[in-house]
């Protein structure tokens, strides 16, 4: 017996897969089953593994007709922008647009928090003229423009302002605490 | 520049030289940026990439770090063409099976690269020689800088830089290094130190790029966590961490040797053997003999062949680029034959 894909080959791996359960059977030599199963092993990648993390606020089993009400609600939202369901970033794990991260903050932030351990940026950032995704502001929002103040201040090495920023900065991360 | 002028060298990358060369092949950084006018790539229609193509073209024609750089559609390149770069770590797999709308800016001696319309709408990457991550940074830091004043990034203070995947949100950055391990795997230590480095939140991949398994004993490893920490924290990180892995290493090499160093030798000497005279080599056996050999050199076992040989011959013996340097299509018989050929020569068989 020949291999199904090159066809060239003998051969040795035999494959049985159901899908919607339809059964499918393959035969392949070694080198092509060996690619193959390069390819379900991406398939089986980040996507899925995101899928079960953006399912674990949602608790599964006994739900009441409450908490099942609000997973339909949050699977159902989508982006005004691009058109994305959440349901559709479960399934595939990758945001449509920019505008995703304002559509699902709420999800996100919980996601993002999951995946690295926290969901606030100190990276680099980008001067405040270039168009940006614009987020409706709020008290965290506020100390995370002081931080983009911050960083152009050091940067034009106006430190005096600079010095200004930081200790407002710490003002507001007192109050949070 | 023209892809075939690549085929007589290989990147700067793996000149072999740098902090740590004996251990550590290479270190790379990478950045993926989003245009805030533009759905991502995996939401754009074809119409839509190919505007974004054009408006990162533009920007990138009007930067003077990028001003001498080869700027390719994927779409216009033959498939042993895209192979050839995805062998050189220059672009994906991802990227060379799907080139609708994707495309590539690749600078001469390939340390720097900039890949459009992959699963962000371009994503650089620097590499370096040796343990270079920091030096690395600053140089894909400057070229963000000139790049974020010609484009509007998707950007959002509190999470930084949006992405399409929320595993990279944050700095977007993933900074990566290459090690040469054959120690710690010949003394079956290596488990335990990659059981250490997950915990740590790290990811380690092989050689050959991302779904691959480690082979020629080589890891990469690199951060996965991209927001929380600023860059040069990050960075710091991995230094740390890669640090204390080439410690173990050395570790691990000073054992073998004190064991049993003939054994060692024998070993070393053996395969440098078997490449220099064989005339049929697959590509597995090929990247195991080259492992033990790249240890001969640095354990001073081999005198008469440099690190820039071999880490040039892990790359040359690709199927891709087997076929670059005969010209023609070569079918897997035809490539091992090649291959022999090409190490004999070489090596000096």
């Amino acid at each position: 017996m020949q291999c199904d894909i090159c066809g060239k080959k003998k051969a040795t791996v035999h494959l049985t897969e159901i899908v919607d359960q339809q059964m499918s059977e393959m035969h392949l030599c070694e080198e092509c089953a060996r690619q193959k199963s390069v390819q379900m092993e991406q398939q089986f990648g980040l996507a899925d593994l995101l899928a079960g993390l953006a399912d674990m606020g949602s608790k599964t089993g006994t739900t009441t007709n409450k908490e099942a009400a609000a997973a339909a609600k949050t699977a159902a939202l989508t982006c005004a922008k691009c058109n994305l369901s959440y349901d559709d970033f479960r399934k595939f794990g990758r945001l449509g647009c920019g505008h995703c991260y304002i559509s699902f903050k709420e999800q996100l932030d919980a996601l993002l928090k999951k995946i690295h351990g926290s969901n606030h940026h100190l990276g680099k950032m980008i001067a405040k003229t270039k168009k940006t995704v614009a987020l409706p502001k709020n008290k965290k929002d506020d100390l995370s423009t002081l931080r983009q103040d911050l960083q152009e201040a050091i940067h034009s090495e106006d430190f005096e302002k600079a010095a200004l920023i930081r200790d407002k900065i710490r003002d507001l991360e007192k109050k949070d605490k | 520049m023209r892809l075939d002028d690549l085929i007589n060298h290989t990147g700067e990358w793996l000149k072999g030289t740098g902090p740590y060369a004996h251990i550590v092949t290479s270190s790379r950084v990478r950045l993926a940026r989003n245009l805030s006018s533009f759905p991502f790539p995996n939401k754009c229609s074809k119409k839509e990439l190919d505007e974004v193509l054009e408006t990162i073209d533009k920007a990138v024609s009007q930067i003077d770090l990028l001003k001498d750089c080869a700027n390719l559609h994927i779409s216009d390149l033959d498939s042993v063409d895209r192979q050839f770069l995805v062998e050189r770590h220059l672009m994906s797999h991802d990227h060379a099976s799907n080139p609708e709308g994707k495309g590539l800016v690749l600078s001469k001696e390939e340390i720097l690269s900039v890949m459009i319309n992959e699963e962000d709408h371009f994503r650089i990457q620097v590499m370096q020689s040796g343990l270079n991550l920091t030096e690395t940074w600053k140089i894909i830091n400057a070229l963000d800088d000139a790049l974020s004043s010609k484009l509007g990034y998707a950007f959002y203070p509190e999470w930084g830089f949006l992405t399409a995947c929320p595993t990279n949100t944050g700095t977007a950055m993933r900074g990566s290094v290459m090690l040469h391990l054959p120690a710690l795997v010949m003394t079956k230590q290596i488990n335990k130190v990659l059981t250490a480095i997950s915990k740590l939140s790290f990811a380690s991949r092989g050689f050959y790029g991302e779904g691959t398994q480690a082979s020629g004993n080589f890891y990469q490893i690199s951060n996965q966590v991209s927001l929380g920490h600023s860059e040069e924290d990050i960075i710091q990180n991995i230094n740390g961490l890669i640090k204390q892995i080439i410690e173990q290493e050395e570790q691990a090499r000073q054992a073998l040797q004190l064991q049993n160093r003939p054994m060692l030798e024998d070993k070393i000497c053996r395969s440098y053997g078997l490449l220099k005279h064989a005339h049929i080599i697959s590509s597995q056996e090929t990247i195991e003999l080259l492992s033990m050999v790249r240890l001969g050199i640095d354990m001073g076992i081999l005198s008469d062949v440099s690190h820039k040989t071999i880490n040039q011959l892990f790359l040359m013996i690709q199927p891709a680029h087997l076929q670059k340097i005969e010209g023609k299509k070569l079918n897997a018989f035809e490539r091992d034959t090649k291959r022999a050929s090409l190490i004999r020569q070489k090596l000096g068989g």
